[in-house]
């Protein structure tokens, strides 16, 4: 479980990231964090493994106060997925995701082993974990970067944008991955993305941040649906300008259904 | 056309390599007054520069520093040195010193400042300490500038050893200080010709050594 309990950050430039910001990460469920670019949601990921320190405020994870906790030991006990892969240039792929598993105290054979079995896991041939970063494709390296969060066995896990560097199809099929992961794994999971369907397709529940670090709202994709807080909340999600709303039409008795801009995209079964 | 070719039958003449004054044991000289230069140097600048460059800070400082190592003239340096030292081989070493220090100090910092910031802040979001940093993502990525400062001091230390001659029995300068004197240039060159090869040479080794320490794309 990760909690906020009345957080606030304010950058030495004047630059205010988190207002009064608090909500639980229950124990085994995702939360997104959704908002406009520069409203504060990579601020608050990285309060959770203190690479950013709130100015006031308590964030606990597993109960824990984690101000009280060392911040390499904290970093070390959280699998982290960053955007665009985040990996290690100079390191091969297994020896990136290894690394992490060493960081643990694992054996060197240890890590390599585990490395191997994580990489399996996210659909990756045990063939490229020779190969450097630079020799995967962005999807690919995407994986590599949720191999290397998993691979320490950490309960929680953060990511920032996991899949905003990916082209659709990609994107579709890793937070597909990534929902079988988690149905598997059962993480805590804190998630950050500005793409409304990504919440959707992934959070069980999802605080809206406005500009300025204040939460609009905190609640489930049906919630939300049935009763955005305000204005704010139900543009961002695009209920005002009607871009989420779904038709039922009939065609010759049957049921189909149409997106915001008129287009088929199914049928309705009774 | 002339002074070159005595110079090319002068360094052909196998006596004129055999010897304690020969070319041979003034190229090892040579050689190793360069190597306790830049390894001096490199004691003194490398772990502040990396250090600087590790903390992101004392960049306009290192820069200052540098700058000023690299106004002093070497030959000034060493007459002084050698007038508070005496003769021998300490006052070149410090004077060469002062010259190499510039070039390692620069790409010690430059070369670690400048890996980049996405790459060394997730190594610390996914649990690297600060030295593990250092030692596993900064080093490596930086080793290539930083063997380019030691190329770049080293070159130089080889092009100004010559003048350890001018206060010490020492090194290819020898040749260049006895052509000057007795008006034998053909000698003069051929001390020149050496040092520049010996430069060409040990650029090629820094050179594929370079090539090999790039440790990515
Ligand atoms: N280190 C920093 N120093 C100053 N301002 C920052 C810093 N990091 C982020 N900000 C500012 O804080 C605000 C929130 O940033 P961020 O948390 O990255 O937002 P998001 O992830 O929602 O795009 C932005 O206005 C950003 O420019
Ligand atoms: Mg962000």
């Amino acid at each position: 479980m990760i909690t906020f309990e009345n957080v606030n950050k304010t950058y030495p430039n004047g630059t205010t990231a988190a207002l009064d910001v608090s909500f639980t990460v229950p124990a085994g469920s995702t939360v997104a964090l959704l908002g406009p670019s520069g409203a504060g949601k990579t601020t608050l990921l990285r309060m959770v493994n203190r690479l950013v320190d709130p100015d006031s405020g308590r964030i606990t994870v597993g109960d824990r106060d984690i101000s009280q906790i060392n911040p390499v030991t904290l970093r070390r006990s959280i699998g982290y997925v960053l955007q665009e892969g985040g990996l290690l240039p100079h390191k091969r792929v297994l020896d990136n995701v290894a690394l992490v598993a060493r960081l643990n105290g694992a054996s060197k054979a240890d890590a390599r082993e585990r490395a191997q079995r994580m990489l399996t896991l996210v659909g990756l041939d045990a063939e490229l974990g020779s190969r450097f970063p630079h020799q995967l494709s962005g999807g690919q390296q995407q994986r590599v970067g949720v191999a290397r969060a998993l691979v320490g066995e950490a309960d929680v896990m953060l990511m920032d944008e996991p899949f905003g560097a990916v082209d659709p199809m990609i994107r579709r099929e890793l937070q597909a991955q990534t929902r079988r992961l988690q149905s598997e794994l059962g993480k805590t999971v804190l998630l950050v993305t500005h793409d409304v369907d990504e919440a959707f397709s992934l959070a069980d529940q999802i605080v809206v941040l406005r500009t300025g670090g204040s939460v609009a709202q905190y609640a489930t994709p049906e919630e939300l649906l049935t009763n955005p807080a305000d204005d704010f909340v139900a543009d961002l999600l695009g209920l005002s300008d009607g871009a989420r709303d779904l038709h039922v039409v009939d065609r010759g008795g049957r049921a189909l259904v149409t997106d915001g801009s008129g287009r088929f995209i199914g049928r309705v079964r009774a | 056309m002339d002074l070159l070719r005595e110079a090319l039958v002068w360094l052909a003449d196998g006596g004129n390599w055999a010897g304690p004054t020969g070319i041979t044991a003034r190229l090892g000289e040579h050689l190793m007054v360069t190597a306790i230069v830049v390894a001096l140097a490199c004691l003194l600048a490398m772990p502040i520069g990396v250090w600087a460059g590790h903390r992101g800070r004392g960049g306009d400082l290192i820069v200052g520093i540098a700058g000023a190592a690299r106004a002093l003239p070497t030959l000034g340096l060493l007459t002084l040195a050698a007038l508070a030292l005496g003769i021998g081989l300490v006052a070149p070493v410090v004077a060469l010193v002062v010259l190499a220090i510039p070039p390692v100090l620069n790409a010690a910092y430059s070369g670690i400042a400048t890996v980049q910031p996405s790459v060394t802040g997730a190594a610390r979001a996914v649990g690297m300490s600060s030295r593990q940093v250092l030692a596993q993502v900064q080093l490596p990525l930086a080793t290539p500038v930083l063997l380019g400062g030691v190329r770049s001091a080293t070159l130089q230390v080889i092009a100004t050893a010559t003048l350890a001659a001018y206060t010490s029995n020492t090194g290819l300068g020898r040749y260049i200080f006895a052509g000057l004197k007795a008006n034998d240039y053909p000698l003069l060159i051929a001390g020149s010709l050496l040092v520049v090869v010996v430069a060409l040479v040990v650029d090629a080794l820094f050179a594929v050594a370079q090539r090999f320490s790039v440790r990515h794309r």
